[in-house]
């Protein structure tokens, strides 16, 4: 009981979800698997946020239990920025709070684009930058679930690009990802073999 | 005249429905009535002076508390140390412990100026050094529950106040007591309870706001 | 044997259940409350009047200690239902169950009410007896800290717009006051008796005359009954509120409107 199935990173079983009168979910199970991109979709207001913050146990599920046999990781609404400390020094702070030995907060930065304002403190950045600033820090763990509650919100063309690119390398190397989104992430032109993205639709 | 009577009615039936909220100053005051009370009892004559210090001391601990959690909690970084600190004892320390050092030990520092201001000379205003430097972390740590229970709800200062200070009621009286080394010892027995409280405090609040900082998270 | 404790804990926990099903309670509990206002008014009459016209005047204090059959029951209670609501609290936290947070939010007003008219007879009965309304001793400030938690409990629920977040913040406030509770007592008692003596307090004569004993057990037994009914009549309107879209709601609330209708 409570663990997940065989080569299930994390599974949840049988997820209600009431928000003080109308069910959001019921009964909702999810497993997620090495190399699994799931796409939660669902018009405003029909539980994504939710979902994810039971997955991260942020929240506890009304019924139903989550089992998280393996790191995850979680970028929400809120980035988790913390806008008086530059981009290197919240990175910096995260990883030690989570006991990484060494990471080179540099190398993250630049893939992420934020190499020239890495020393400028996060209140400076725009809001794309942010949300850069805090998808960075996900390659440098190693969790093996991502959990994003729509991550490309304020992110341009570019910054999409990169995100499409760090979760394909992230499933390449068995990682896997749960993501609320309004638009594809999977689309990854030129991947090798990935299973395609799964749907979860909310709100039906 | 309508206009006038329109809004007085509208704002009379918000406060008719959220009674409690309204209540908050008016408990405020009896709050602070016992408070006063209760330090005049035991600082005696010493009243004006370390009394009134310290009960300075706990109303500055408890508005500086009041900020202790909400920026973390306004850009996410509160989410992330939830999923990521294990334990989270440590964490909870270490922010406390900051927290009373960028806004606890100035005023311990400060008290004797405060003692002189009163009293015209800072004599005994070790007694009083001593008594908030044991102390006020004491009270910072009890008041960062009711700051992390009350995290994000943008009433003020004047509900944490309200939730916080009958708990840290014990650590003013002993507070004062040895400020004013009050009874046959001098305050040894105060200072004694003093520690006690401290080391109990270290060992429960970062618990107790653990717990409370999760909550925060539920819907 | 072996069997009966198993027997025990089966039934034990299928009353918990039961205890935490709201529709279960709210069946239940229209009895029960009708019982206890009954029974409990009734001790309350019967105490009273005992107490106020048939019990000889105190040789110290004359008349004036006749309210004692109001103040003393009062505080009792509202000591009582703190204590219950803490242990609610916990419930709450560890379990979850709807039912302890709604008999949290169900009590607190209760226990203020208690709590205010506590003060409010000792404020009155203080007047003549002590020469003053108020003194700061370990009674009063405890009985004041307990005002304020009670209010707290009131406070930060109306405060908190999100329901489960109100109810885990309210449980786990209550635990934490009842945990520094005995530490405020003693602490006020410390200074107070160095200071203090107090004029006249009731409990440190060598006994309460037995004739005094009588009305006030069957007053305290009536104040707990009446605070009892009190509880169990908000939980079920809060449960009614709450549960509203259920089917069963629906149709209690349509066999009502049918029974009013002639």
């Amino acid at each position: 009981m409570g663990m997940p199935p065989a080569g299930a990173l994390l599974a949840a079983e049988n997820l209600s979800w009431a928000a003080g009168g109308p069910l959001l979910f019921e009964d909702l199970s999810v497993t997620v698997r090495a190399a699994d991109l799931v796409e939660v979709r669902g018009p405003n207001g029909s539980g994504k946020s939710t979902l994810l913050r039971c997955l991260a146990g942020l929240l506890a599920p009304r019924t139903g239990r989550v089992a998280r046999r393996c790191a995850i990781d979680y970028v929400g609404h809120r980035p988790g920025v913390c806008e008086r400390m530059t981009a290197v020094e919240n990175l910096l702070w995260l990883a030690r709070l989570r006991g990484f030995a060494d990471c080179d907060p540099r190398a993250a930065l630049d893939a992420a684009g934020l190499g020239a304002v890495r020393h400028d403190v996060c209140g400076a950045l725009s809001a794309g930058q942010t949300r850069r600033a805090a998808l960075a820090r996900l390659p440098l763990g190693a969790a093996h679930v991502w959990l994003l509650d729509e991550p490309l919100a304020a992110l341009d063309e570019s910054g999409a690009g990169i995100l499409r690119g760090l979760l394909a390398s992230h499933r390449q190397r068995g990682g896997a990802a749960v993501c609320a989104t309004h638009r594809s992430l999977g689309a990854d032109a030129g991947a090798p073999p990935l299973p395609a993205p799964r749907t979860v639709r909310l709100g039906a | 005249m309508r206009l006038f009577w329109t809004q007085l009615r509208r704002d009379l039936l918000i406060t008719a429905r959220g009674p409690a909220e309204a209540a908050n100053p008016l408990v405020f005051f009896v709050l602070c009535a016992a408070v006063f009370g209760v330090v005049a009892q035991t600082a005696g004559e010493r009243l004006v002076g370390h009394g009134v210090v310290w009960v300075l001391a706990l109303f500055a601990n408890v508005l500086a508390a009041e900020s202790l959690f909400w920026r973390d909690y306004e850009d996410g970084t509160l989410e992330q140390m939830l999923i990521h600190a294990r334990p989270f004892f440590p964490v909870a320390l270490g922010k406390l412990a900051a927290h009373w050092l960028a806004c606890g030990l100035p005023i311990v520092v400060l008290s004797p100026l405060a003692s002189f201001v009163f009293l015209g000379s800072a004599a005994d205003a070790w007694m009083l050094v001593v008594s908030l430097l044991v102390g006020t972390p004491a009270l910072t740590l009890i008041g960062a529950v009711g700051a992390a229970l009350t995290v994000g709800v943008g009433r003020g200062g004047v509900l944490l106040a309200v939730l916080v200070t009958p708990l840290q009621l014990p650590v003013l009286i002993f507070g004062v007591g040895v400020a004013a080394g009050h009874g046959a010892d001098g305050g040894a027995f105060a200072l004694f309870a003093l520690a006690a409280m401290l080391a109990a405090s270290i060992t429960l609040a970062p618990f107790a706001v653990g717990k409370a900082l999760a909550i925060s998270q539920e819907y | 044997m072996a069997t009966s404790p198993r027997r025990t804990r089966g039934w034990l926990r299928e009353t918990f259940h039961k205890a935490g099903s709201p529709r279960w309670f709210f069946a239940g509990s229209r009895a029960w409350m009708f019982g206890l206002y009954v029974f409990g008014g009734a001790l309350v009459l019967v105490g009273s009047v005992w107490g106020l016209a048939f019990v000889p005047p105190d040789r110290l204090q004359g008349d004036s200690f006749r309210i004692m059959f109001v103040h003393v029951p009062a505080v009792h209670v509202a000591q009582s239902v703190y204590l219950a609501i803490a242990v609610a609290g916990l419930v709450f936290l560890v379990w979850r169950m709807k039912m302890a947070d709604m008999f949290i939010a169900a009590a607190a007003p209760v226990g203020l009410a208690l709590t205010a008219a506590a003060l409010a007879t000792g404020i009155i009965w203080g007047m003549p007896t002590w020469g003053t309304g108020w003194v700061w001793d370990a009674r009063t400030v405890s009985t004041l800290v307990l005002l304020l938690l009670f209010f707290g409990l009131v406070a930060l629920r109306q405060a908190i717009a999100r329901s489960e977040r109100a109810a885990l913040a309210v449980s786990l406030l209550a635990v934490v006051g009842v945990v520094n509770l005995p530490i405020i007592k003693y602490s006020v008692e410390w200074f107070t008796t160095l200071h203090q003596p107090p004029s006249i307090r009731l409990g440190q004569r060598p006994a309460i005359a037995s004739v005094f004993l009588w009305p006030l057990g069957l007053n305290a037994l009536g104040y707990y009954c009446l605070a009892g009914a009190a509880v169990i009549a908000a939980l079920r309107t809060r449960i009614v509120e709450r549960e509203a879209g259920a089917d069963w709601v629906r149709q209690w609330l349509a066999g009502a409107a049918r029974a009013k209708a002639p």
